[in-house]
């Protein structure tokens, strides 16, 4: 049966969750240099033409095809039997269904590409893009959604702390160290270019956020309804915290650490969003805010040139999200299973394991993919190319064009407007 | 004295500034410029319509030095912006008449001279 109020609702959400890509286009273009504002956001761009190929090919049938243990079958590869009748367990055509969570794919993928912007060649990433989309996320989706080893042990992961949060996280990490740092990290200041970017991108995230977490319900009940409120609560939550964090390291509370607590404290409540109670929601806004914030200043101290913090703001943060369902689900909220604090040990033990397994399982696949595509192509551009930027080496474009010294190059023969 | 004044590309602004400071040459303006000076033109395009770069983004420096730091300053212009591809720049020096500076009067040689302590 097909229900005509979920069904709104989760056509809602799917555009929502959509958003999500070039908002997060935009927070990273802020985040980098001038000369590397297209090519950052040309990326996430990239996710949502090459993911959602992938995605309907072959991605979408090896996450939700049967329930075996590691992956999918190849019943649903090209989309074949996913129409209209209601998917499984929902009362929304299988087809929005599918529609959902490839916009979930397209960001995921998106996401990783913020540890190798600013020297990671285009071409290079559209080919790691389509790989990543299908060995990376496809199966994590597979183990937490799909009737995979980890969601059929136990695992709670309401909307996709394990493939999206940890998945893009830890597999930034494992890219960048294969692409390496930038020629200039370390050497020079690298600053954002602009922060009003970065602070419009967190907010549209936000916005969309709520059809990400809302909408993983895949109804208008109660679990949409908890999971709608709390992603409310818990980014506020972050912020306050981060607020008071950024005033005891540096008495300023600044403008792109307040960008970067609203993702932190979304990407927190994502995997508990269905899961908690609004107040133990507040109080997964305020612990999340402090790994992730220790890792964010940390990271810059290392040779580790992981850009934008992929790792911190997504990798750490999920994670989390993922052991706090083990202390605070609350059966009485969630009509599925209460965590340690409300008499259910195991649960800590289940979300334990997926702590455990899914940054091995992506950091390894990420690594392998990248090891492997270097062997074919270069991966990164050169030093010079580097230096003059990605616009214009990749794209033959500026952001910030002034049309000074701009020659017209004109055509042999004009074309006349009117033939 | 004299004033060198470089023109570099300008992805080579650090790498110069850092050779400026090896060879101890402190007192330094820096703008930025457009120019060209023979490079190819670089070709981009916007949807139907498609342009030539006939200009570059140059950095311009302008370091007033006394006589002996002359050759240090054009060593360290050419080994921060050298890059060998056309394009990568020009130094002109040509001499100063009077130099002041506002903070104490001192003129000439001692107020190019930086401030030791």
């Amino acid at each position: 049966m097909i229900d005509s109020g979920d069904t709104a609702w989760m056509l809602a959400a799917t555009a929502l969750v959509l958003l999500m890509t070039p908002a997060l286009g935009l927070f990273y273009a802020g985040l980098v240099r001038s000369r590397n504002t297209l090519n950052t956001f040309m990326m996430c761009i990239a996710a949502l033409a090459v993911a959602t190929v992938t995605w309907a090919l072959v991605g979408y049938s090896l996450a939700f095809d049967g329930d075996a243990g590691i992956i999918g079958g190849l019943d649903h590869a090209l989309l074949r039997d996913v129409a209209f009748e209601p998917r499984e367990g929902t009362k929304i055509p299988h087809l929005l269904f599918m529609a959902f969570q490839a916009s979930f794919c397209i960001v995921t993928t998106a996401l990783v590409s913020g540890a190798v912007v600013e020297r990671m060649r285009f071409g290079s990433f559209l080919a790691f893009a389509a790989l990543w989309s299908v060995l990376v996320y496809a199966v994590l989706a597979h183990w937490a959604f799909g009737g995979g080893w980890l969601q059929a042990g136990g695992t709670l992961d309401f909307a996709g702390g394990i493939p999206v949060e940890m998945g893009s996280g830890f597999s930034a990490l494992a890219a960048a160290m294969v692409v390496g740092a930038r020629k200039d990290y370390g050497r020079q200041a690298l600053l954002p270019h602009n922060a009003v970017y970065v602070l419009l991108g967190a907010g549209l995230l936000w916005f969309g956020w709520f059809g990400f977490n809302g909408g993983s319900g895949f109804s208008t009940g109660k679990p949409s309804v908890l999971a709608f409120t709390n992603t409310l609560l818990t980014p506020a939550c972050t912020l306050v915290v981060w607020f008071a964090l950024d005033l005891l390291r540096d008495r300023h509370v600044t403008a792109i650490g307040a960008a970067t607590a609203i993702i932190v404290g979304c990407v927190g409540i994502t995997p508990a969003a269905g899961f908690i109670s609004p107040a133990s929601a507040m109080l997964l806004g305020a612990l999340a805010a402090v790994p992730s914030y220790i890792v964010i200043v940390w990271r810059p101290r290392t040779r580790l040139d992981e850009t934008l913090d992929v790792l911190a703001a997504h990798g750490v943060a999920g994670l989390t999200g993922i052991l706090f369902i083990g202390f605070f689900a609350q059966e009485s909220w969630n009509g599925v299973a209460d965590g340690l604090l409300f008499g259910d040990a195991a649960q800590l033990g289940h979300q334990a394991l997926a702590v455990l397994v899914t940054p091995i399982y992506a950091f390894a696949m990420t690594f392998a993919i990248l090891r492997v595509l270097g062997l074919v192509m270069p991966l990164r551009a050169t030093a010079r190319e580097e230096a003059i930027g990605m616009d214009v080496i990749q794209h033959g474009e500026e952001a910030y064009a002034t049309g000074e010294g701009a020659i017209l190059v004109a055509h042999e023969e004009p074309v006349p407007a009117i033939p | 004295m004299k004033l060198v004044i470089g023109i570099v590309r300008p992805e080579k602004a650090n790498d110069v500034l850092e050779a400026l400071y090896r060879a101890e040459v402190r007192g330094v303006s820096l703008s930025r410029v457009q120019g060209h000076g023979g490079e190819l033109d670089r070709v981009e395009t916007y949807r139907g319509t498609r342009v030539q770069m006939g200009l570059s983004e140059k950095v311009r420096f302008e370091i007033a030095v006394s006589d002996p730091f002359v050759q240090p300053t054009i060593d360290a212009l050419c080994e921060g912006a050298q890059t060998g591809d056309v394009g990568d720049g020009k130094i002109f020096v040509v001499p100063l008449e009077r130099v002041v500076r506002i903070r104490t009067s001192e003129t000439d040689d001692d107020a190019v001279t930086p401030v030791r302590k």
